[in-house]
């Protein structure tokens, strides 16, 4: 060994060095970026969490109180979003994986998708007005948000519902259609069942995206204030993360409200990485018990 | 008397540009076991997928030729796939029951297809029962069929695939994944079955030919090079070719 | 015959639903352009674009959107200088080299920063970074392109890294044995064997990541500072395109030309990620990893 480790190796090893040194140092700074961002949110928002701040509408011109009209209104429009992007998600997944043959169509139909996928959510804020809000006349409501959200998901859900599709293993399929059983059976008897857990697993990670999102509901469903809690989806809601721009940007006071701000922040990522981790855990429980 | 089920005419077949089997005309008999027989890839799959439509989910296969079930093109454009399917039933390489319970998997083709809805339970004991499984799981019925050994497992795909009371049964390599105890158990299955059904095994083991079928079909490189009574091939065949693989010369 | 018709009939059911992503995003373009072209009656697509003032809301108002312009792309161009080489390092360290449970770790920790809402990250900005960051360097204000550009990367790195990751991943391992077999160390194997194979997929990343930063809202709303000039120091405010849109559409009359022109913007926005999501989906395509005979 000796007689190999001439000078060229110390070299080539020095050089090796550095750069597994840069690529530490790089995963450390992206770990201590988020553990600094969770510490603040905890250290601040802690305190200002109790039963009353979760359950207790805003009072005093937004400067007390708690925040559970905007809770309620992001339940409704995470909800909403679910309930317009889960079944038009897994339907297209459904004609991309069993049905549709390699072709033009298909390639033009996931170009579309890989575009809708990139569309800046403010721009489909910008959708929503015209087309919901305005064009149809919705008013700015929960339902118009809802659609807009479901829409931002769509691909992430497709995305999902193809993947879980596909690995379900192909001899199901065989075994059922040799048995004379139909096609559609076939999908919605065996593929779809076997497919669900990776399903809403891999889509639960576009929900808390929409959970999350802000611009999308900025002119389609969010109000600063609502005196009232909404009664239809026509109604307008407050909503969690327009709360924290509102109050942090343009509140009656900035400063005054700060606590709140936090503890409004703390509760949008609780309850967002709270919809992530669900889905981290079944995951996990899934693979652990995964026959094929 | 005509006791032929099955009839190939000039049966070509192709992946895409590649052509896989050529000019294959051959009829195969009611109540036999007819085994399909040759070296890896030489077609003899791809002929067994191709009399139940199998082969019609891949994509960029071409069939020419007819092929006659009880005199009726299956590749008639009048003819659905599925009907031809519940007429002839497959079990595969591999045992693949579904995730679900052992009553759930027998009882899944005939419930969608409206067969014995009446009696449903009779229907599954009769199935398991001829597949030599009822003894073994009438007490777990209940219980997932994944947690069955892999020979009970493939004799409830055959019991899957008799409940949908089929004419015809195609076998792929039904034991190849199997060990020999559980091997010996399906060839005694098989003797049993071809009572009723007719039976067309593709194996690629020489013993297992010799030993359960009546009638065999040699292939090489997608052509049918000779097809006898089993006797005939295994003891004279007309074919040098024959001779070389079942002797072990070649494969 | 009736079952057969049955299945066609679902099929093509299925078929419509799968329209659906094409569907919408022909009425985002729609509805951009119903909202927004009128604007261009009034004022030329030169002075829209390439107009140097932003006063939508003075008399009479001028709508150069220039300025905006530039704010988006030196945030991006920032944004990603910052992001790619730590997301693709990250990426390195997940696939190659990290013991299994670090790698687990740094993977949840990647998932959870994507999970994070961008306003939470406007947030800690606005109220952590800029102050911190205005008295460090003795600053008229920390809400600057700095500071933007810095949560816009932490926004970016996990589209980066992911996909990244991804691409190394899928490099044969035959590719790396023959390196180390030659006698190649660790470094050499993944610099000159490693990463070039896994280029495309790289660059998709990257593609991606850009586009992420260019059409992201609300971080640049809350904390690039909102100036509607052109910046002359990286400490200077911008205002991004999307931040503009955010800001003011709540106070513009319905369809006034204020209205219509952040209608326009968001046209420009709409190109401006689509082109790089086209040139993302074009580039993993056209060179597509195959296993070897790639290199």
């Amino acid at each position: 060994m000796q007689l190999i480790k001439n000078n060229s190796m110390t070299w080539r090893y020095f050089k090796q060095g550095l750069f597994f040194t840069c690529v530490r140092a790089s995963a450390l700074v992206i770990t201590l970026a988020l553990g600094g961002i969770i510490f603040y949110i905890l250290y601040n928002g802690l305190s200002v969490i109790n039963w009353d701040f979760i359950t207790k509408p805003p009072t005093d011109a937004m400067t007390k109180g708690g925040i559970m009209p905007a809770i309620l209104g992001t339940i409704y429009l995470t909800l909403g979003a679910i309930a317009i992007g889960l079944p038009l998600g897994i339907a297209s997944a459904i004609y991309l994986t069993e049905y549709a043959k390699e072709g033009r169509v298909v390639r033009f139909i996931k170009v579309g998708i890989n575009c809708l996928a990139g569309v800046p959510s403010v721009v489909f804020g910008l959708f929503g007005l015209g087309f919901f809000v305005i064009f149809l006349k919705f008013g700015s409501s929960i339902l118009a948000g809802s659609l807009t959200l479901g829409f931002l998901i769509l691909p992430t859900i497709i995305g999902a519902s193809e993947e879980a599709l596909k690995s379900v293993p192909q001899t199901f399929r065989e075994a059922s259609l040799s048995l004379g059983v139909s096609k559609w059976q076939t999908i919605f008897r065996i593929v779809l069942p076997n497919a669900l857990p990776g399903i809403l697993t891999g889509s639960i990670l576009g929900i808390g995206r929409a959970a999350g999102e802000t611009a999308p509901i900025m002119f389609t469903a969010a109000a600063f204030f609502t005196a009232k809690l909404p009664s239809s989806m026509f109604d307008e809601v407050m909503a969690l993360p327009y709360h924290i721009y509102v109050l942090a940007t343009a509140g009656t006071n900035i400063e005054a409200t700060r606590p709140i701000q936090y503890g409004t922040v703390l509760v949008l990522v609780a309850v967002v990485l709270g919809i992530d981790l669900i889905a981290i855990v079944i995951r996990g429980y899934m693979r652990k018990n995964k026959r094929w | 008397m005509d006791s032929d089920i099955i009839k190939l005419n000039k049966v070509n077949f192709y992946y895409g540009p590649t052509r896989a089997l050529t000019d294959i005309t051959m009829n195969f008999v009611k109540n036999k076991v007819t085994a399909l027989i040759g070296p890896s890839g030489c077609g003899k799959s791809t002929l067994l997928r191709l009399l139940n439509r199998m082969n019609d989910l891949i994509d960029g296969t071409r069939v020419e030729g007819e092929i006659l079930f009880e005199d009726k093109n299956i590749y008639a454009s009048d003819v659905d796939s599925v009907e031809i399917r519940r007429k002839i039933g497959m079990v595969f390489q591999k045992p693949n029951p579904f995730p679900k319970t052992i009553y759930n998997n027998i009882s899944y083709g005939p419930k969608l297809t409206g067969i014995g809805a009446d009696n449903m339970d009779a229907l599954v004991e009769r199935s398991l029962r001829q597949a030599v499984l009822w003894d073994e799981v009438k007490d777990i019925l209940n219980k997932s069929a994944m947690n069955l050994s892999g020979g009970q497992q493939q004799r409830l795909c055959i019991a899957r695939a008799l409940a949908m009371k089929p004419d015809v049964l195609l076998m792929d390599e039904p034991t190849s994944a199997l060990d020999p105890i559980s091997t010996a158990k399906i060839e005694e299955l098989i003797e049993e079955l071809k009572k009723d059904y007719t039976i067309i095994i593709v194996t690629h083991n020489m013993q297992q030919a010799a030993r359960i079928s009546d009638e065999t079909a040699f292939f090489y490189i997608g052509n049918l090079v000779e097809y006898n009574k089993t006797e005939k091939i295994f003891t004279n065949p007309d074919v040098k070719q024959t001779e070389d693989y079942i002797t072990g010369r070649f494969g | 015959m009736i079952r057969q018709t049955k299945e066609i009939i679902i099929k093509y059911i299925f078929f419509l639903f799968s329209l659906a992503s094409i569907v919408v995003l022909g009425l985002i373009v729609l509805s951009l352009f119903r909202e927004g072209i009128p604007l261009f009656s009034k004022v030329s697509v030169k002075d829209f674009l390439f107009g140097m003032e932003w006063y939508p809301t003075y008399d009479p108002p001028s709508f150069g959107i220039f300025p905006l312009i530039v704010g988006s792309l030196i945030v991006t161009l920032l944004a990603t200088l910052i992001a790619v080489p730590l997301g693709v390092l990250a990426a390195i360290y997940i696939s190659e080299i990290a013991p299994q449970h670090i790698k687990i770790i740094l993977k949840s920790v990647i998932e959870l920063l994507a999970g994070l809402p961008s306003v939470v990250l406007g947030f800690f900005g606005m109220v952590i970074v800029a102050p911190w960051m205005q008295e460090t360097f003795d600053l008229p204000t920390g809400l600057n392109i700095v500071n933007a550009s810095i949560i816009l990367a932490l926004m970016a790195i996990p589209t980066i890294s992911s996909i990244s990751e991804d691409a190394l991943y899928a490099v044969p391992r035959e590719f790396k044995e023959a390196s180390y077999a030659l006698g190649a160390t660790k470094f050499e194997t993944i610099s000159r064997v490693i990463l070039p194979a896994a280029m495309s997929g790289i660059s998709t990343a990257v593609m991606l990541g850009m586009a992420r930063a260019i059409g992201e809202t609300m971080v640049v709303l809350m904390v690039a500072g909102g100036a509607a000039a052109i910046p002359e120091s990286l400490f200077d405010s911008v205002r991004p395109m999307p931040a503009s849109i955010a800001a003011e559409m709540g106070e513009t009359p319905f369809r006034s030309l204020h209205y219509q022109a952040l209608f326009a913007i968001g046209i420009v926005l709409f190109c401006l990620t689509l082109a790089f999501n086209l040139i993302a989906d074009y580039v993993s395509h056209k060179f597509k990893q195959v296993g070897s005979g790639t290199l």
